[in-house]
């Protein structure tokens, strides 16, 4: 296979701050080339320089032997590299197809020629095998569409090499598995495609090569037939990882009880459907479920976020149905939102204030209504310090925080209050596996206490590495109820697509 | 009530109506690139002086219209200078402009032409009256449509052009994506700065028309604080119509309604106090019904991206 770009000896220097270090690699033609790393190993800005959004300190970038500089994005997807970002740049209220053209819209004249836009998406679209229907809006269409128009679009604009920045993170299992049969299928026409993540079982799934970042430096560059997760793991965060340390115990008392939960949906359907279940001491339960089957109402629900019409929630055998927030937290429940930037913190707020939240109402940090800022700093430092969250200081702005050190925040905070009883939601979305692994091996902590866990995650590989039990949610409705110890994958994921339970 | 609603009612609707409309296309044009433009009040100002300033410096009825969007355009390019360059809260820089347009209007009226309050001449002429032929034709028509400046006219001709604008052009859809999601269109090359500044000049262009239609169309003379409101009563009528030309046409044509009536209604011994607050309580009412649709919410949400 012929070599069709080449990073050759890339540096990047922030001031003091070095983010790329002499990094090299090659992309062959019609390859999957994973390039893997913590956050802040330096993907990024590598991706960045590649794309014209950086400029390298020193190194060469050539494509098909010619060298190239790329003073913007422009010059970039000029040479044929397109670059799907993250964060969708999608335009929710127009079509499918004329957020594709857009930039380089069909015309007559002056005129936007909407017929011709569709028509070339659809044949587009064909030639790719990417199902996808042009006339739709883009903002009634679920995010794993979304991104099949990210990736038209790129596509549209005559890309060669592909660069997916993350693109699985926000997507369902379903979704992963999709994305990654259209990676191959693109990679199969001839495409290359460059693919970041911090993701190693889809790794392996589907890339060719491998290319390992650790703190700027190519720390090893494999081929993805012949080297394990572990390997490569253990190349990415520089140490071997543990691994999850469960005790086996017994279950105590129930501590949270849910019963017939229900709430009105908008359009005659439910949103909740008559919810029923309970949480002992000292186990954790996961809730799995395709995202938008009712366990975001459900967690706000629990929370006190969310009026509920009928059922009731016991917890410590005290009623906390349609209680405020206030009450449900003093009654013992502390919770790690699904969304950290949403319901988790104060971006504008330092992180000491994000720290101390709901911590502050404690008679011990105050004295006459006054905060007792030393203590807290303690307090806060203490976390800072255990959890190993890196921040320049107490005072740091929670925006500044990269997503793995923010969401670190928001669990210290949440497990400092030792409730009885947390709910976890997406406790390691967008996290690294260093971070991951700690995050987990709190939640397992607190179940080894006899405490109890209610997890709810997106992530089958979380749910299942941490739960005694799995709840199985499907429009509204708890459908399956199975043992962690013998359940399996294919058996969990036929229960979220609303399969019945074997 | 036959002597409150007959055909002359609709007439000077249909010519009250023409700068609230005018200014509501400008401010859609701003709106629909993300920018909340407050200032509209003060342009309008600003032209309906313009315009009298050019008639008196020139004589020249063409030339003054051309000078009131010079000046208007100037005001713009101040406006846009200060919320894209210098990322000001456009609600604040708008509100700005407006008390500054209206002392700066003031401070001139009494430096060039050494008069307080008003100032008119009986020898300037006015915008003049086109009549369309065909329409003189037809028997109701003819005196709903008689007598109206071009200004008019071409009000309602940018109602037409804007939508083919907006839904059916290349550019017109640029636009559209710029205020619905800016960063978006900055990565797929588009220049968002210079698209917002366009906007915001051809806001600037829709509000001159309106200033010269108003001080030299409506009357011919120049008052203080001669607008009365009515950019604000344009923003209503733009958010009412969800920043959509057909849509803004028919609030403004409300909002002009009342204007109109407001006027006929002080012919009947009712008190003109009570009577000029009827576009305003309209407006007040409208706002109950205005609901906040998602293209404004979007735009809210985004213009910190900006």
């Amino acid at each position: 296979m012929e070599t069709i770009l080449e990073m050759e000896r890339i540096t990047k220097k922030y001031g003091q701050f070095t983010a790329n270090q002499e990094i090299s690699f090659a992309l062959r033609e019609g390859e999957i080339h994973a390039i893997v790393g913590e956050n802040g190993a330096g993907k990024t800005t590598l991706m960045r320089i590649l794309y014209g959004m950086e400029q390298p300190t020193s190194g060469t970038i050539r494509i098909h032997g010619a060298e190239k500089r790329f003073a913007n994005p422009a010059e970039a997807i000029d040479s044929g590299i397109g670059m799907v970002h993250q964060h969708f740049m999608l335009f929710p209220s127009r079509t499918i197809a004329e957020n594709i053209v857009i930039g380089n819209e069909p015309r007559k004249s002056i005129w936007f020629d909407r017929k011709q836009a569709i028509a070339q998406v659809g044949a587009l679209a064909e030639r790719f095998r990417l199902p996808i229907a042009p006339g739709q809006k883009v903002g009634d269409c679920p995010l794993g569409t979304q991104q099949r128009v990210e990736i038209l679009k790129v596509l549209y604009n005559g890309a060669k090499i592909i660069i997916l920045d993350e693109p699985t993170a926000v997507l369902t299992p379903l979704e992963v598995k999709e994305l990654l049969i259209t990676l191959r299928g693109l990679a199969e026409q001839g495409k290359s495609i460059i693919l970041i993540t911090h993701k190693l079982h889809e790794v392996m799934e589907v890339a060719d090569r491998i290319t390992v970042l650790r703190n700027g430096r190519v720390t090893g560059q494999l081929e993805a037939s012949q080297t394990t997760v572990e390997e490569v793991s253990r190349l990415m965060v520089g140490r071997e990882l543990d691994g999850i340390r469960r005790e086996t115990q017994q279950a105590g008392q129930p501590l949270l009880q849910v019963n017939r939960l229900f709430i009105r949906g908008k359009k005659g359907k439910p949103l909740l459907d008559h919810v029923s279940f309970h949480v002992r001491s000292g186990e954790i339960v996961g809730i799995a479920g395709i995202s938008g089957n009712g366990q975001s109402e459900l967690v706000q629900a629990l929370t006190g976020l969310l009026p509920v019409d009928e059922g009731t929630v016991l917890l410590q055998g005290k009623e906390i149905t349609n209680r405020s927030v206030k009450q449900i937290r003093e009654a013992g429940l502390a919770h790690i939102p699904e969304d950290r930037y949403l319901w988790g913190t104060a971006k504008e707020a330092s992180v000491k204030d994000n720290a101390i939240m709901g911590h502050h109402r404690l008679k011990e940090f105050q004295r006459g209504g006054i905060l007792r800022q030393r203590k807290l700093d303690q307090l806060v430092t203490g976390w800072i310090n255990s959890f190993a969250i890196k921040t320049s200081s107490l005072a740091n702005k929670a925006q500044n925080l990269s997503g793995g050190n923010l969401q670190k925040v928001i669990v210290a905070r949440e497990i400092g209050h030792a409730t009885p009883f947390l709910l976890a939601c997406e406790p390691t979305r967008g996290v690294d596996i260093g971070a991951m692994e700690f995050i987990h091996q709190q939640l397992m902590d607190k179940r080894n206490r006899g405490e109890a866990v209610l997890l709810v995650s997106s992530e089958l590989s979380e749910i299942m590495t941490l739960s005694d039990r799995i709840l199985v949610m499907f429009e509204g409705k708890v459908v399956g109820e199975l043992n962690a110890e013998t359940a399996t994958e294919e058996q969990i994921s036929l229960l979220m697509a609303g399969g019945k339970q074997p | 009530m036959e002597q409150l609603f007959d055909l002359s009612l609709l007439n000077s609707t249909v010519r009250m109506v023409t700068p609230i409309l005018l200014a509501a296309l400008g401010g859609s044009l701003c709106a629909r690139v993300g920018i909340f433009n407050v200032a509209l009040e003060g342009l309008v100002l600003v032209g309906a002086f313009g315009a009298i300033l050019g008639n008196a410096l020139t004589g020249n009825l063409f030339l003054a219209v051309l000078i009131a969007i010079g000046s208007v355009l100037l005001f713009s390019l101040l406006f846009a200078y200060i919320t894209i360059h210098l990322r000001a809260n456009e609600i604040v820089a708008g509100v700005a402009l407006n008390f500054l347009a209206a002392g700066l209007t003031t401070f001139l009226l009494r430096t060039i032409f050494s008069v307080k309050g008003a100032y008119y001449d009986n020898e300037m002429h006015g915008l003049p009256a086109w009549d369309l032929p065909f329409l003189q034709q037809i028997p109701v028509l003819e005196q709903l449509f008689s007598g109206h400046t071009p200004l008019v006219w071409l009000a309602y001709l940018f109602v037409i052009g804007l939508h083919l604008f907006y839904f059916k052009s290349v550019a017109g859809s640029r636009l559209l994506a710029v205020g619905e999601n800016p960063v978006a269109a900055q990565s797929i090359g588009l220049k968002v700065r210079k698209i917002q500044y366009a906007a915001i000049l051809g806001c600037g262009l829709f509000c001159g028309l309106a200033g010269a239609q108003l001080s030299l169309g409506q009357v011919t003379m120049f008052s203080e604080g001669m607008t009365a409101g009515r950019g604000y009563i344009a923003l209503v009528a733009m958010m009412l119509g969800q920043s959509n030309p057909v849509g803004m046409l028919a609030s403004s044509l409300l909002f002009g309604f009342m204007d109109a009536l407001s006027i006929r209604l002080q012919g009947l011994s009712i008190p003109t106090h009570f009577t000029l607050m009827l576009p305003y309580v309209m407006t007040v009412i409208a706002m109950f019904f205005f609901r906040d649709k998602s293209y404004l919410k979007n735009t809210g949400a985004n213009s910190s991206a900006r």
